[in-house]
């Protein structure tokens, strides 16, 4: 069980709940969610709580994060945009921690489940979508009818566009779920080649080096990867509610 | 690790419980028994979808809500309150600042007017001074003019006499030259005209 390196995103049960016949168990995802939230919540609750003039150091980091978003949506979407701040920092902390917290040995991440980063994205998406109509009513449908495309191409390019909004989805939720799973399991592989190799004698010892080597650096990687993720996460979802502020290009 | 016992329960809810630890090891192990989705990948074992999705929206909806209404607000608080404080010590400073300049100008002005009090204030003085100076030095030399004047008179006076004398003088000396020559006696009117005559 130790070197099978898909272990790790196996979802286990921790308290049992069947409602209607489908499985709402409280389990060790759920358990790793909360822990997300609170993590997240009580960090930006408690270093933001003595208001500082001027911050301490952990505050800071909770307003670099707050501008860091902000200035993202501001840049994609515009001033208008902020009406979305809340939604956008929350996915980005919620996948920022998730992310962190999944690459301490022994937790489970959240975000390596298609499911949830497909839940996620489908809400940017549904937000998009749903704001969209609201704002534009049909006019939010000029977003796959681009200006100045020469008559014969229009409908050609719309089965483009919309082919590409109805991608978004996928494209968005693969995205962050793929660079966990993969990470993970490189990750895993890797230092099972430490503990496989080191059973071979002093030869094997030398030779796990490099693997360890790797797994030192691969860590370091995914730390990057993390935050990418969730940077990215966030910067296309910015980009996505543009169109549903913006849809005339 | 913790995630055994819960596999096993999924495996088989019912009988889960009676199972052995080490009995459900080797099947979580080769994945070939698994709740409905049989031995899938787990991020693809459908079965566990409506539990993921329940409690992603519970804590979700949960921390969106939490950052929304106490977290956000607070944070853009901050972060305005210091913008606030920022700006207003900034137009402090450039009122304090242009107080100074207000200060610096009306010391120099003041400056200036003294230092043209000062300077009238000797113009006066050294006005006053010429004047009084003029004044005495006309009255002096009305003095000495008036001087002058008297003593003009007193030599004219005193030449006017001499002159008169001059003439007496002359006809004496005449009448006794005359006399001493033996032209006999000469009538003393006629001397005295001829020395009129002489005389001019």
């Amino acid at each position: 069980m130790a070197n099978d390196p898909i272990h790790q995103f196996q979802i286990s049960k921790l308290i049992p709940i069947e409602i209607g016949g489908l499985d709402f168990s409280f389990t060790n995802s759920a358990a790793f969610m909360v822990a997300t939230v609170i993590a997240a919540g009580a960090f930006l609750f408690l270093t933001t709580s003595s208001r500082g003039l001027v911050p301490s150091r952990m505050q800071s980091v909770s307003e670099m994060s707050y501008e860091f978003v902000a200035s993202m949506l501001r840049d994609a979407a515009g001033s208008q945009g902020m009406r979305f701040f809340p939604l956008v920092f929350s996915l980005f902390m919620f996948v920022l921690v998730a992310n962190l917290i999944g690459l301490f040995p022994y937790f489970f991440t959240v975000t390596s489940h298609l499911i949830v980063t497909f839940a996620l994205a489908l809400l940017v998406i549904g937000t998009v979508i749903v704001y969209g109509f609201m704002k534009h009513g049909f006019g939010f449908l000029k977003l796959f009818v681009p200006q100045g495309v020469p008559g014969i191409l229009v409908p050609l390019v719309v089965l483009i566009e919309v082919i590409s909004f109805l991608s978004r989805p996928i494209s968005l939720s693969v995205r962050l779920f793929a660079n966990m799973l993969a990470g993970h399991i490189t990750l895993k592989v890797f230092a099972g080649f430490v503990t496989s190799l080191s059973a071979f004698g002093a030869v094997g010892v030398v030779g796990s080096i490099l693997p360890l080597f790797m797994t030192v650096a691969i860590t370091g990687l995914e730390v990057l990867v993390a935050f990418l993720q969730a940077y990215v996460f966030a910067v296309l979802t910015c980009m996505y509610l543009n169109d549903a502020l913006h849809p005339g290009h | 690790m913790f995630v055994t016992p819960g596999y096993a329960e999924e495996v088989a809810p019912a009988a889960g419980e009676a199972q052995t630890d080490a009995g459900t090891a080797a099947h979580t192990e080769t994945g070939a028994e698994h709740g409905g989705g049989g031995g899938l990948f787990p991020p693809f074992d459908s079965s566990t979808y409506p539990s993921q999705l329940l409690w992603l929206a519970i804590t979700f909806g949960l921390f969106y809500l939490f950052l929304k209404n106490v977290v956000l607000p607070r944070v853009g608080g901050i972060l305005e309150v210091r913008r606030d404080r920022i700006a207003g010590d900034l137009d402090q400073a450039a009122r304090m600042k242009s107080e100074a300049d207000a200060a610096v100008a009306a010391y120099e002005q003041e400056l200036a007017e003294a230092k043209a009090r000062a300077n009238a204030i000797g113009q006066d003085a050294r006005d006053a001074a010429k004047a009084e100076a003029e004044a005495k030095r006309k009255e002096v030399e009305a003095g000495l003019d008036q001087k002058l004047s008297a003593a003009e008179t007193r030599i004219a006076t005193i030449k006017a006499n001499a002159m008169k004398e001059v003439g007496s003088i002359a006809e004496d000396t005449a009448a006794a030259i005359v006399q001493a020559l033996g032209a006999g006696k000469v009538d003393k009117a006629d001397i005295a005209a001829a020395v009129k005559a002489a005389g001019k």
